[in-house]
Parts: C-alpha cells; structure tokens; sequence
C-alpha cells in the first residue's frame, strides 16, 4: 500500500536524483586519464573530434572527452567551473580573457613541461609562442591558430562601379582624406536613386549600399573596425606591448583616427551607429547586399562562404602614413586548468594540439589557419579549394608587420570603460577628444591594481 | 509540519541562505576566484558615487514604467473585450500564446524582424512611407523596444489574471447600472475599475517586481547597449559579478535592489488599500 511515508520517500529520492546527477559533471568522477576539453567553435569540432582519435591512437592510456558551447556561454561556464570545481582539464583560451584567469592563479603554468620535453617552440609562426606568456612571465599555452583582418568585398558591386582587383588590393589611407581608399568607399556608395558618392546630387540621407559596413564601435581594442587604420597612423595601444602598462587613447593620433573613422558616417558612406548596431550582425546585412566593403578576421572566411546571395572576395588592408600595411595579429591557444587531477594526461593532449600532426588535421579542414608554420600550405589549399585566395590574410604575417592584441588582466574592466566611450563616440554623443578621459580612467584601472 | 516540508527546505536550500550569503558577501570585496575580504561598507559607499548604477537605476525605471503602463492598459482592454464580447476558449487561448514562447526566443525572433535593414518591420514602414527605424541601436528607441517586446509577450497572460478579477464582480451591479441608464464607459470607471481594484492591485504588484528584474531580452539582445542606454539594473549586477569578477559589489547592488523592491511593493498595497473591497 501507498502510504504517507512512502510517499515522502518518493518525494526526497526524486529530490536527491538531480544533485546527484550533477556532481557527475565534475572532474573526481572520471576514469584516471580522461580528460574534458572544452572549445566554442562549432565549426572546428569535426576536426578536434578527428584530433582526439589519433591522440588516443597514440596514447592508449588517455583519452579525451570534447564539449562545445557557444562563445558566451563558454565564458561564464568556465568560471562557474573554475569557482565549483568542475572547470574542465584543457579548454581553448584567447589573449583577452587568460591574462585575468592566470593573475587569479587558474591557468597552469606550463614552462617545465615545455623545457622536460624539449617542445621546439620554433615551429610556431613567429611572435605567436610568446603571445602565450603572461605578465608574470610563465607561459601558460601553446598556440593552436592565429587570426589577421582584411577587406571582405562583394565582387558584383565593385565590378558594377568599375573598380579592379587591383585597385582593391593597393589602396592607401591617411587620417585627413582617406587616400584612395575613402575614394572607393565613396564610389562604392549609392543611394536610392543609383547614384554614387561620388556623383552630383549623391543623397547622403538616402543610401541604398553603403561603401563599408562595421559591426560596431571596436570597444578597447578595434580588431576589426579600427585597429588598422590607427596602426598605420603611428600609434600604438600601450606602452609595453602587449602588457599594456599605460594605455594612450587619448593620443591625436588615435583620436585623428577615429575622427576621421566616424566622418564617414557624415558623409553617408557608412550606416549611422544606431543603425549598425540595429543589425543582428554585419555579416548578415553584407550577405543581403547592403555594404560593398566590410573588414573582418579570418576566423569569418567560413561564415562569408555561406552567404549565397553575394560573391565576396578578399582585398589586402591599406597603406598607411608609416609606409605599409599592418594587420592585428591575434590566436588561440589550449590551456590547462590549475585545478585538474589529470596534469599529465593535459600536458600530452596540450602538446599534441600544438604539434604538426595535429595542426594538420586542422589545417586540412580549411576553417582557420594553424600555429605551425609547417601546416600552412595545406590550410592554404584546402582554402583555395573553397574558392578563397587567402593571400591578404597572410602577407602582413610573412613581412613582420603585425601588433597584438592589447592584452592585461584587467581587460573586463577596460572593456567596460572604452565600449561605452566609444559608442559614445560613433553615436555622435561625444567628441573624440573626449577619449582622454577615458584613457585616463583606463590608465587609473591599471594603476589601481599593480 | 511534515507536509510542509519540502517546501521549506526548498525555500530554506535556495531562497534564504542564498539570500543571507549575498547580504553577508555585500560587504567583502570578493573577486569569485579568491577568498571574500571583510571590507566594511566600502562597496555601498562605491554605490553611491558610481555613475553606472544610478544609470542603471534610471534606465530600469524607465522600462518599468513603459512596460507596466502600457502592460496594465493593454490588459485591462483585453480582459474587458473578453468579458463583453465572447467567452470562446480558443480566444482566450490565443490571448495567452505570447506567453508560452520563451523569453529568449521571443527576444531573438523580435531582434531579426526589427532589425535595420533586413528586418520585416522596417520593410513593412517602408511600404506605408516611414523611414526604416533602428529600433536596437538608437538610445531613444532602445528601452521602449525592449519594453515593447516584454508587453507583447506578457500582456495575454496578465489579461487573464484581469480576466479572472471580473469575474468575481456579481452581475447584479451591472444590471443596475443599466436599469438606471448608464453607459458603457461610466459603467466601467465608476464599476467595473473599482470592483476590481483589489485584483488590479495584486496583478500590479507582481508584475511590477517581475519588470523591474528586467534580464534576458536585454541580454541577448542589446547587451547593455548602445552606450549604456539599456545597461538594466540586472545586467549591471550579472556583469560585475561574472565578467568582471566584482561579486562583493554586486552583492551590495543587489541588496539594495531588493530593498527597492520591498518598498515599492509595500507602497502599492498600502496606497491602493489591496485588502479591503469596495463591495463590501
């Protein structure tokens, strides 16, 4: 029979099931030698699922166990993880986020694993080993990708206003007119009754295609809507690259960048700040033939190949007033977790990412280009055979002109002081002499915290 | 006791010791990854000169004032029609529809159809001779979108808890009403709103309290943005606590919230006498 104290039973049971389930996620629960290893790329699952096999193959006594979530997610995941226990062994970092986790001791330090096996840290491309070492000075990843920006452009809108590839490809740019790259911005611009920036009675107001889209404001560090530009200008983020100790936002050089950035938006050839942020992203508008030119990272050449309304092709950045071009030069790379029970099982799964074998199982994938110099030509053909000529992305690399991206612990709290500033900027709230201040705010931030 | 029990404990587990951790850790400084350091009132005095917060404040004021507003008036309207004109449950169904779609996808699918360019909305504007609205990215526009998108969501629920209000006013009254010639729309000032004045009080209430915890649709949608013109109380507090690792400071952000909250509500009660009726 079914009495009262079966029934509370019942009901405390099926309360106990879930936290009981839940503990499963943690890392005492797991036979010895698996590991979890989280990245937020759904696109590079296959090819770390493929990575995971022949590691195995390799290494009977260890296994790994991948897990995807989304960029957002990941984040706030990995902390709640970091604070319960149940932060998972290896996870994908990025050189904004692993400054913090390692000041707060969260990240293992890898530079005796690397010195007891000899890793060659020369396979790598150049500067993209030493992005992984903090401001301590321990290295704490070996990198697994890198990432560069250039023009995405569709194809049919520049052929239509008789502009070559070549024209695309050997543009140049200074902070007071623009040089010729404004003026194919211009030309690529039309309003709604077909007549182009630089054309008479050109309505400003009225703007069918604008010459270049931007997703938004670029925050604190601009990757893909500004870095270039203030690059070629002469300036730099911060002193001390990339542990900015003292940051110059503040500085005519940037702020002449910027200005001439925004009057862009004055002269109707890029959407007013409310409309590109009213976009649900730039991607998306360029796809339906609303820009001609957008700037973007590497990491995008899958998402522009599935836009099927529009041909885009890939044009080189410009160059500047410091007499060439120059790209941000940013990567990933596998961390390990401080708190693992698996540290070995971790170092050897670490390392193999960042071997050949591995990066080439990457690299012939197409989505993003290796660390390891070695597996760049088969990147480079399985791109081509996608139809894209990544030449663009890789020029800069091969020349040395590259700068990182501005990295330091306290990279939320700079985030939370220059997106708003700069918003302010673009929106036409604030001047861009207005930057000071927030530079000064950014400056103290960092000051308060050494 | 023992029926009560599980309630208790699940109350007890999520609702009290959280509730007096957060008020403990409110005065600590407490980065997440470290241990909390006893730091006084320092983080509500930081409250105080923090020009985010009061930011944040007025922001959620103003979404709380458009989307209750609007909500209340919009609810009130539908549970009348209800009333008056049908008794269908499939209407009553529809009415309630919005509600059923969750909260996160009812904000995503409102941020593609309201977007710039290629948003049905715009295209729609367009057609009638309006020029194409950055409903998400112009300060101006941005809460009141937000707010907008939450009415149409909870305004068929909360029609129905109106729904219900009416029908506890006896019908005698309205006969009344009638015999002595009055009109639709002094019926309903003079009987219907007073009548269900106790109802409406109670729906305002708790409506109000769910408003201002205003979160997911900003938070997949404008994040804050632009500038800080939908930076709501809630997501303040979410982003000093888990991006920038500031938990003692959010701690105290939201004690004071709930402090907020607990007059506000009180208030209502008092002010709109939500325990006596007028039929009595």
């Amino acid at each position: 029979m079914l009495t009262r104290r079966t029934l509370l039973k019942a009901g405390l049971a099926s309360l106990a099931v879930p936290a009981v389930a839940a503990c499963n996620n943690g890392a005492a629960a797991r036979a010895d030698g698996e590991i979890i290893y989280w990245l937020w790329d759904s696109a590079q699952l296959p090819m770390y699922t493929e990575c995971a096999k022949v590691f195995h193959e390799q290494n009977p006594q260890y296994s790994v166990k991948i897990e995807q979530y989304g960029w957002n997610d990941y984040w706030s995941k990995l902390v709640t993880g970091f604070i319960s226990d149940t932060a998972p062994d290896v996870f994908t970092g990025h050189s904004s986020k692993y400054p913090l986790f390692a000041d707060k001791g969260q990240v293992l330090p890898i530079d005796d694993y690397v010195a007891r096996d000899n890793v060659d840290l020369g396979i790598y491309q150049k500067g993209l080993a030493d992005r992984w070492i903090g401001a301590d000075g321990k290295r704490y990843g070996l990198p697994k990708d890198w990432d560069t920006e250039v023009y995405f452009y569709n194809s049919a809108f520049t052929e239509a206003a008789g502009i070559s590839a070549e024209q695309l490809n050997s543009m140049t740019w200074n902070p007071k007119d623009g040089g010729t790259f404004e003026q194919i911005v211009r030309r690529l611009t039309v309003d709604s009754k077909d007549r182009r920036g630089d054309q008479p009675g050109f309505d400003k107001d009225n703007i069918k295609v604008y010459g270049l889209g931007y997703a938004d404001a670029g925050g604190g560090d601009g990757q893909t809507s500004w870095s270039w530009y203030a690059a070629i200008n002469g300036w730099k983020y911060s002193e001390g690259e990339p542990w900015g100790t003292k940051f110059f936002y503040g500085d005519p050089k940037f702020t002449e960048t910027i200005g001439w950035w925004r009057g862009l938006i004055t002269k109707g050839y890029m959407p007013t700040y409310a409309q590109a942020k009213s976009g649900v992203d730039v991607t998306t508008s360029f796809g339906a033939g609303k820009y001609a030119i957008t700037p973007n990272g590497s990491w995008m050449l899958g998402t522009y190949g599935t836009l099927k309304q529009v041909k885009s092709k890939l044009a080189r950045l410009p160059i500047g007033p410091v007499g060439k071009r120059m790209s941000m030069m940013n990567g990933l790379a596998d961390t390990i977790w401080a708190g693992t029970t698996q540290r070995d099982a971790s170092w050897a799964w670490v390392k193999f990412l960042g071997s050949q074998t591995a990066q080439d199982i990457v690299a012939k994938a197409g989505v993003v280009f290796p660390a390891v110099a070695a597996s760049m030509p088969a990147a480079k053909a399985a791109f081509a055979k996608s139809g894209w000529d990544v030449t663009p992305f890789l020029e800069p690399v091969e020349a040395g002109d590259v700068f990182p991206y501005p990295a330091n612990p306290n990279a939320a709290d700079v985030t939370a002081v220059m997106t708003p500033a700069m918003e302010s900027v673009m929106s036409f709230e604030a001047e861009p002499s207005s930057l000071a201040k927030a530079n000064d705010d950014v400056n103290q931030i960092l000051s308060a915290n050494t | 006791m023992i029926f009560i029990a599980p309630a208790t404990l699940g109350f007890v587990v999520f609702y009290i010791w959280p509730t007096l951790r957060g008020a403990y850790l409110s005065f600590t400084e407490y980065s997440l990854l470290e241990a909390p350091k006893f730091n006084g009132l320092a983080n509500y005095e930081r409250m105080v000169q923090d020009s985010f917060f009061w930011n944040a404040l007025g922001v959620t004021v103003e979404y709380v004032v458009i989307n209750i507003g609007v909500q209340t008036v919009l609810a009130v309207g539908i549970a009348m029609l209800m009333y008056r004109l049908t008794k269908s449950i499939t209407v009553r169904a529809i009415v309630l529809a919005p509600y059923l779609v969750a909260n996160v996808v009812v904000a995503l699918v409102w941020y593609w159809m309201l977007d710039v360019q290629v948003g049905v909305v715009n295209t729609f504007l367009g057609w009638v001779g309006i020029d194409p609205v950055a409903f998400f990215g112009d300060s101006h526009w941005a809460i009141p979108t937000v707010a907008g998108i939450n009415v149409w969501r909870h305004m068929g629920y909360t029609a129905l808890l109106v729904f219900a209000g009416l029908q506890t006013i006896p019908s005698y009254v309205y006969e009344a009403a009638e015999v002595d010639g009055s009109t639709e729309w002094k019926t309903f000032w003079r009987i219907t709103l007073p009548l269900l004045r106790p109802v409406l009080v109670m729906v305002l209430v708790v409506t109000m309290i769910g408003s201002f915890q205003i979160f997911d649709t900003v938070a997949v949608t404008t994040q804050g943005g632009p500038i800080n013109a939908t930076r709501v109380i809630y997501y303040y507090i979410y982003e000093r606590a888990f991006t920038r690792f500031d938990f003692g400071y959010a701690s105290a952000m939201a004690l004071v919230l709930f402090a907020i909250l607990a007059v506000v509500s009180l208030l209502q009660l008092r002010l709109l006498r939500a325990k006596e009726s007028d039929l009595a």
